[in-house]
């Protein structure tokens, strides 16, 4: 069983001058296989810094604290090397790649995360199965990466990743935003069979209660200011939906 | 001597044209065409006024029916040669390769024919591919080996042929090449070009187009990878003076190493009887490290009013990290993630070689490449 280890995280952005510009202002969560965490904040309050820098996205730059996976130092691997340790993160702006397609991505992809290409006779079934459980046209194996992809494509696409390459960790950044209902309901489905499994940890960001009435979070980490200011379980989710972020605004 | 001077009030049709190479000028390199060019590296090419080395020699296994390979004293030239080099080519090859497509062929397969370099003196060579009226067919060109040439092709496609011809500069590393490029396309014909230029210390391509009747069609596509040192310069000159005639420009390049260099100058002439044209260009480069630089000029002269479509477009950028963070962040190791990402910048274009070996070939020669200098 793997646990997330984050311990008074502390990030900055590197600006195009070469500063830093301070966002994560230390945080703490641990995250283990079977969970599911709700990072809840507004708009601007670090929640894509958090995903992206576990990731180990160039831009960021962890000034303190660790994240660990199973007591390995993540700040030791690098992007690709994380992914292979077990971390995934759905993006909340999927990138574009002309002339790669979806296909031979996925291949790829999962060659280097399982360290063995899948076998032939058995990956042409298993990329049907997992498009069609995402309800995606299988002439999507063809089209290249997220090239003209509606928003929902893009989201189904990177549910279908969760699915194919079984992270222990998954962080899935603003998964709902710009699905409308059957999307949505189409990508919890998704994201509810890999939790059925219980070997992945989730840690699902979001703006907005609606996903979770979809996905139940077993705990809910209210994100302001690049901090989590209050913690709870889904209960906290619903006083969001009523009360709105105002209140902890102000206090943070 | 032979020198005719075009009369439209155009600064592209307005060159001196000549078969005589004494006619113009040794090359000094303050010539707009030529200003890119690093004329040292071209040798004999800037100066000699006659060239007597051997030129590459044409080799090729089994033709497909309808296709023959011969060699000739001399063609009815199609080129005129409008500078320097091209007149050198023209007045100093030895014979004339020709390459005949039967009219009305249809050739099952792709005929392949080796151009093969094998070092020495800086020599001239002329090619001839002629295509007869209502044939279609594919033509491969592979120049491989070492040498100094300066050499015409010169391709006549009949009324309402339809040629795919793709040529390959796979030069050794030490190889000159100064080239000219003529095609002539015939009524309601269409040829695609594909211009593959991986080889060679200095290759420079210039493809001009011109139409014999109405409704032809010409694609030019082009595919470069310069790698530290190598200067590659690919120019166009699409010639419109018939009507409702189409013409699409499209070059690619990547650019890797230490003063790798490459040039594309794409220019358009729409003149004042070629009312209809449609025509696009655009050249794309990715650059892969620093050191490295692309100049990229389309150019459209336009004469008429009543053009169905002309457009132009470059683009030359650095590596993109968000492509190279989204596939790493799937668990593709970095040097992988570069070359998906290269292999999908020429996807479009190798795609479009109507000979899987081949396709498969350029992108294993590319990703090659990419290794080899050291990603
Ligand atoms: N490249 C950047 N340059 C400057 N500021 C940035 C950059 N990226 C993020 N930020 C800032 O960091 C803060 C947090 O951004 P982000 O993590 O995207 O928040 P969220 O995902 O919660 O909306 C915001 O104030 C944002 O403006
Ligand atoms: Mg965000």
């Amino acid at each position: 069983m793997s646990t997330l280890e984050i311990r008074d995280l502390q990030v900055s952005v590197k600006l195009p001058e070469g500063e830093l510009k301070p966002i994560l202002a230390g945080v703490d969560l641990t995250v283990k296989a079977g969970e599911t965490h709700a990072i809840m904040g507004p708009n601007g309050s670090g929640k894509s810094t958090l995903a992206y820098s576990i990731a180990g996205h160039p831009k960021y730059e962890i000034t303190g604290g660790s994240v660990t996976l199973d007591g390995v130092d993540v700040h030791e691997l690098s992007v690709d090397e994380r992914a292979r340790a077990g971390l995934f993160l759905a993006m909340q702006y999927p990138v574009e790649v002309p002339g790669v397609s979806v296909a031979n991505f996925l291949r790829t992809a999962k060659t280097a995360i399982d360290g063995e290409a899948p076998k032939l006779r058995t990956w042409a079934g298993e990329l049907r199965g997992a498009m069609e459980k995402l309800q995606m046209d299988p002439a999507f194996a063809q089209r290249n990466v997220n090239e003209g992809f509606s928003g929902g494509e893009k989201k189904r696409h990177e549910i279908m990743q969760l699915e194919l390459l079984k992270p222990k960790i998954a962080i899935l950044d603003e998964t709902d935003s710009g699905l409308d209902i059957d999307a949505l309901r189409i990508v919890s489905e998704g994201v509810n069979r890999v939790r059925a499994t219980g070997e992945t940890g989730f840690l699902l960001i979001t703006h907005y209660t609606r996903i979770l009435r979809y996905i139940k979070p077993d705990f809910v980490h209210v994100f302001v200011g690049g901090k989590i200011v209050e913690e709870g379980g889904p209960e906290l989710a619903e006083r969001l939906e009523v009360e709105g972020y105002e209140k902890f605004l102000t206090r943070a | 001597m032979t020198t005719e001077a075009i009369a439209p009030p155009s600064t592209k049709s307005q060159v001196l044209r000549s078969f005589d190479v004494t006619d113009f000028p040794a090359l000094n390199g303050l010539e707009e065409e030529w200003r890119f060019t690093p004329l040292k590296r071209l040798g004999d090419l800037v100066k000699a006024t006659s060239l007597t080395g051997a030129a590459p020699s044409v080799e090729f296994g089994d033709l497909p029916d309808g296709v023959t390979v011969s060699t000739a004293d001399d063609v009815d030239p199609v080129l005129t040669p409008f500078d320097r080099v091209s007149a050198l080519a023209y007045g100093s090859a030895a014979g004339v390769t020709v390459i005949e497509v039967a009219a009305e062929a249809e050739p099952a397969e792709a005929a392949v024919i080796r151009l093969v370099g094998k070092g020495g003196d800086a020599a001239a060579a002329r090619t001839f591919v002629k295509v007869g009226n209502f044939a279609k067919a594919t033509i491969i060109l592979e120049q491989s080996g070492s040498v100094t040439l300066a050499d015409n092709i010169e391709v006549v496609v009949g009324d309402s042929a339809q040629l795919t011809f793709i040529t390959l500069a796979e030069w050794d590393r030490d190889a000159v090449q100064a080239q000219h490029v003529k095609i002539r396309v015939g009524k309601d014909a269409h040829v695609q070009h594909l211009q593959v230029t991986l080889g060679g210390d200095l290759v420079r391509q210039f493809t001009s187009v011109e139409y014999a009747g109405r409704g032809g069609d010409a694609e030019l596509f082009g595919l470069y990878f310069a790698t530290a040192g190598q200067h590659q310069e690919h120019r166009q000159l699409v010639d419109h003076s018939a009507p409702d005639c189409r013409s699409n420009v499209g070059y690619r390049g990547a650019l890797q190493g230490a003063s790798a260099h490459t040039v594309w100058v794409g220019d358009v002439l729409i003149r004042a009887t070629a009312t209809g044209t449609d025509t696009y260009e655009i050249n794309r480069n990715l650059i892969l490290t620093d050191g490295a630089r692309a100049d990229s000029v389309p150019n459209l002269e336009i004469e008429t009013g009543e053009v169905a479509g002309a457009g132009h477009a470059s683009a030359t950028g650095r590596f993109d990290d968000e492509q190279l963070f989204y596939l790493m962040a799937r668990g593709i190791p970095e040097g992988e993630a570069r070359k998906l990402v290269v292999r999908g910048f020429f996807a479009e274009l190798i795609n479009k070689i109507p000979v899987e070996g081949l396709r498969e070939r350029l992108g294993d020669t590319i990703e090659a490449r990419l290794v080899e200098a050291g990603s």
